[in-house]
């Protein structure tokens, strides 16, 4: 197996250029404030200099999300990631305004939502979004096709279109089987997957989800992820997913937002974060990723020098290091990385070695 | 800074630990120094008959009201449209099941159909084995000769439960809802719940006069807190996220509110009916002092006469009412739960239930129709017989157990009793308030020395500040017992699974009947004196206590005594090193509670001859000109309540921080 001109094991063309097409969803100057005299904190340029503690200390005021821009395009998988208490959730719930934004635009479709009315609001949930919450959210006293429907019940389907439609999902879903038992009886693993049913029922343009996994046991953690590559690879939907877990943000997201006290830290693909983190924060998060799965050719090739033999293998920019190792290493010379006709750099055995061998080297 | 505060914390901890108990006893003993110098003065002693100013004007308050009744616009479209619909509403229910009705000599339906009935309803939210308890205890009823008093009992309860519910639950709706309105709430339903029974039946009397109306007024009063709370904590507990995600997929408020947070607060607010129906239950038979009829009369007059047998007649009719009425209601809260698991039966239930309500229609209509089935058959001989049988066994307790029962009477009595009586009441009035205002400050800090101070002068304004102190006394003395009683049982239980499996039925059982039937048995052993009410007021207040310290001393991790067993400590060790020190907190909530239900107990005690404030109240409803004085008794007991309950509590929040 010679990979040549590798594809890598996942689309990658939106995230090549997030900016072609009309984002879904962009925010803008996004501030969300809890607190007494919350409405002022984001205006006052003063108080924006300050640290959280510091804000809490002078206002009272905690400042959950402050001045968060990004924009997420169709069909993405958008990831935020962040330790707790970093204002992920809150970010999310502030996107359908399940918590109530203080300050900033967010445009969906090339609307404002924060300038929706109670119905209009209430309408974009009920067909536009959904979500999928960490701890699931289903009604105990509810079949799990009932649950499924509930959304669609909500809306005032018939009953006879909504259970066709929940049943449909359910078996999309992987729980074909269970749709007359009761969330109480499912696993955890089972109960997000119903979690999941209903949020795709509605068939919505967005899907977000609130560490959906979090709660989850490792092994199922992993299989439920599958389960939304492969969702996504079937439906196609446009996802913004929360999670505290590098590695989960790393194996889902086109893009990942990071995020420190509630303010943006970097924004980019996973092999950004990890080639060119923006500061020590990340620095020190990305430090344990294994840097040869998401480092890609482009960020340890060498510019070529004269003396350097061009005519080796070549291989494209955005193959990742790892599958690029055994062609590199069989190779007699230099690995030539070739975008589009265009040479931008070699790879020779130490570049490849430095980042296999040296995971601590330095970046 | 931060560091210096630091290293400040610990050491005024320290200090507050080593002084706190000091400082009780320096109190203690600065009041006993005083009292050996100034016994004798100042006691505001009031005698019997004696009234002050403030009596006198209540009396010509209540006068007033009396002549101004038809004509003050407040009474005449308020006050009096109320008692009128809830009046209609008793005697409505009263014509169909206790009362002569429509020119009939028996009610609408007879024994025969309500047994029917009750049956059939036991079944259908319940199960087959309490419809047939249900059955057989309201067919005891009729064994008794007590058929109409029941039904009276019934009567009144189911009215005033209907009309708690219809209050209680959109309040508690409303309350789960909105955090002001919850916020509003919570401390009117904490003072409501605070007050013993008693005290709610004089000033209602005032405004609605005595009589079944006015009994189902304040039994509303008394059981609709249960119900909002109980609603209101439904409502709050369905989990966040279930809201959330019902929000997110875009639920209107009124989706939300049918669709996800009823039914799912569905089994709660069925326990919440079943602590409503068990309130009305107790308040009923309470309200026979304001001439409610029933059950409660039949054990009061027999009180009252000291005729044991037929008190305690009545008084077993009233516990069976209470076991029926909650094993039925527990019952449906089950079922709630339980629903779908059936199977097969689910699918055979619909035409069950439609056939066992055309038995019960055809019973009901037999009992509209014949007499045999209107009026219960017999004479209530099983009732005499027990009532002679009580009386037999009273008779021979007094004459064998006497030496017995004196000797723990006396003894405690004249060893615990007297003496802390006569300090109270012998000491002059300012050192005794200054002395309760200075462990309320030291105990729970200066709000609670505050509320103290405030509680203390209202009592003397009262004027009934020597039966005031007379029972607090009892009180104390009770409460005393209640947590030694506590502490032994509670330990037990909490460190042996085994006894906390036998007692806690029990326990349970006993919480659930009206306070006024544990009279009865006391009344048979000790007569007519404090103590009688005293050792009621123990065992009524016992099983709360017990159980919350049961609760205090298992929620101790298994990991710390884990490490002490491992440290080499012996039983003995681990309970008072390790154990019960960390289930202080609840050791003081068990103090608060014990506190309220033995001060609800003491005053009821006023019944059988333990005098001071409850029997103030008990004379004010019999006697026209010690009215007003009843109502400053009711007025005193709040006060000594709320005294306590806050000191209490400003201590158990101390305790736990």
């Amino acid at each position: 197996m010679t990979p040549a001109q590798t594809e890598v094991s996942r689309p990658r063309d939106t995230s090549e250029d997030p900016r072609d097409g009309t984002p879904v969803i962009s925010v803008r100057r996004l501030w969300k404030v809890f607190g007494p005299k919350a409405d002022e904190v984001p205006g006052s340029e003063e108080l924006c200099g300050l640290t959280r503690r510091e804000l809490m200390d002078r206002t009272g005021c905690t400042a959950a999300v402050r001045d968060v821009n990004f924009e997420v395009s169709p069909g993405e998988v958008f990831v935020v990631m962040g330790l707790s208490g970093s204002g992920k959730s809150t970010l999310v719930r502030c996107l359908t305004r399940l918590i109530e934004p203080t300050a900033g635009e967010i445009v969906f479709e090339g609307e404002d939502i924060r300038d929706a009315d109670a119905r209009r609001l209430r309408e974009l949930r009920r067909s536009k979004f959904s979500m999928v919450f960490q701890h699931f959210g289903l009604l105990p006293h509810r079949k799990v096709v009932d649950n499924v429907a509930f959304g669609l019940e909500i809306r005032g389907m018939s009953k006879a279109e909504r259970m066709k439609r929940a049943m449909e999902t359910v078996e999309l879903v992987g729980l074909a089987g269970y749709e007359n038992s009761y969330p109480d009886q499912l696993s955890g693993g089972m109960q997000q997957r119903v979690g999941l049913a209903r949020a795709l029922a509605g068939d919505p343009d967005v899907l977000f989800f609130d560490e959906p996994f979090s709660a989850l046991d490792p092994l199922i953690r992993r299989d439920m992820q599958s389960e939304v590559i492969r969702l996504h690879h079937e439906v196609g939907k446009t996802m913004v997913f929360i999670t505290h877990d590098l590695s989960e943000a790393l194996k889902l997201g086109d893009r990942i937002l990071i995020m420190r006290d509630g303010k943006m830290v970097q924004c980019g693909t996973g092999d950004e974060l990890v080639g060119a983190p923006a500061d020590d924060y990340v620095r020190d998060f990305v430090k344990d990723v294994p840097r040869g799965d998401v480092l890609t050719l482009r960020w340890i090739m060498r510019p070529a020098e004269p003396d350097d033999a061009l005519d080796g293998p070549e291989l494209g920019p955005d193959v990742v290091v790892r599958e690029a190792t055994r062609a590199v290493l069989a190779a007699e010379k230099p690995v030539k990385v070739v975008e589009n006709g265009k040479l931008l750099g070699i790879v020779g055995d130490e570049e490849i070695l430095s980042v296999v061998a040296g995971q601590e080297g330095g970046a | 800074m931060a560091a210096v505060a630091d290293a400040t914390v610990p050491v005024a901890t320290i200090r507050r630990k080593v002084s706190r108990p000091m400082v009780v006893a320096a109190i203690l003993v600065v009041w006993l120094v005083l009292f050996a110098a100034l016994r004798g003065r100042q006691t505001l002693t009031l005698a019997a008959a004696d009234l002050t100013a403030l009596h006198r004007w209540l009396n010509d308050v209540n006068d007033s009201i009396g002549a101004n009744r038809n004509s003050n616009p407040l009474f005449l479209y308020f006050f009096n449209e109320i008692r009128l619909v809830i009046d209609n509403l008793v005697t409505f229910v009263q014509s169909l099941i206790s009362q002569p009705a429509d020119g009939r000599p028996v009610p609408q339906i007879g024994w025969l159909g309500v047994v029917g009935v009750t049956g059939y309803v036991s079944w259908a939210v319940g199960n087959w084995r309490v419809a047939l308890l249900a059955v057989a205890g309201f067919t005891f009823f009729g064994l008794q000769g007590l058929w109409q008093e029941s039904m009276d009992t019934l009567a009144l309860t189911l009215s005033a439960v209907l009309v708690a519910l219809l209050i209680g639950i959109p309040l508690g709706v409303w309350a789960g809802l909105s955090d002001r309105v919850n916020r509003i709430m919570t401390p009117f339903l904490d003072f409501m719940q605070t007050m013993p029974t008693f005290v709610y039946l004089a000033p209602l009397t005032l405004i609605f006069l005595i009589g079944g109306a006015s009994a189902v007024i304040t039994t509303v009063i008394y059981a609709a807190p249960p119900a909002i709370r109980i609603t209101a904590h439904a409502i709050r507990s369905v989990p966040e996220t279930t809201v959330e995600a019902a929000d997110s997929l875009g639920a209107t408020r009124m989706q939300q509110l049918v669709k996800v947070l009823l039914p799912m607060s569905k089994r709660t607010v069925v326990m919440g009916v079943n602590q409503t129906i068990m309130a009305a239950l107790a308040m009923v038979t309470i309200a026979a002092l304001i001439d409610a009829p029933g059950l409660g009369k039949t054990v009061m007059q027999a009180l009252t006469s000291l005729d044991v047998g037929t008190a305690f007649n009545a008084g077993l009719a009233i516990v069976v009412m209470a076991i029926v009425l909650d094993r039925v209601t527990t019952a449906a809260a089950a079922r709630t739960e339980a629903r779908r698991t059936d199977g097969w039966f689910l699918k055979w239930r619909r035409p069950l239930l439609g056939a066992g309500g055309v038995a019960a229609a055809v019973l009901v209509y037999l009992s509209h129709t014949y007499v045999w089935a209107a009026e219960f058959p017999g004479d209530g001989t099983v009732g005499s017989h027990l009532a002679s049988g009580a009386d037999t066994a009273t008779t021979w307790m007094q004459d064998h157990l006497f030496g017995l029962t004196n000797a723990l009477r006396d003894a405690l009595t004249n060893g615990l009793l007297n003496p802390f009586q006569t300090l109270l009441t012998d000491s002059p009035w300012w050192l005794v308030g200054a002395v309760l205002v200075a462990l309320g400050a030291v105990l729970g800090g200066w709000r609670a020395g505050v509320t103290a101070a405030v509680c203390v002068g209202l009592l003397v304004g009262t004027g009934l500040w020597s039966d005031s102190m007379t029972t607090l006394a009892s009180t104390a003395v009770a409460t005393v017992l209640t947590m030694l009683a506590g502490v032994v049982f509670g330990v037990w239980m909490g460190r042996s699974a085994l006894v906390d499996g036998l007692l806690r039925p029990t326990l349970d059982a006993a919480q659930v009947m009206p306070p006024f039937v544990y009279l009865v048995p006391f009344l048979a052993l000790f007569g007519a004196t404090r103590f009688t009410a005293i050792i009621a007021g123990v065992v009524y207040a016992a099983p709360v206590a017990i159980k919350i310290i049961a609760d205090g001393v298992r929620n101790v991790p298994e990991s710390t005594v884990e490490a002490a067993t491992s440290a080499g400590c012996n039983t003995w060790q681990i309970i008072t090193k390790v154990q019960l020190p960390m289930a202080r907190g609840a050791l003081t909530l068990a103090t608060n509670q014990g506190l309220i239900y033995v001060l609800s107990m003491v005053v009821l005690g006023g019944l059988v001859g333990a005098g001071a404030l409850g029997y103030d109240v008990v004379a004010g409803f019999s006697q026209g000109e010690l009215y007003g004085k009843g109502l400053a008794a009711g007025l005193a007991i709040v006060l000594l309540g709320v005294m306590f309950d806050r000191i209490t509590q400003a201590a158990a929040r101390r305790t736990r921080a």
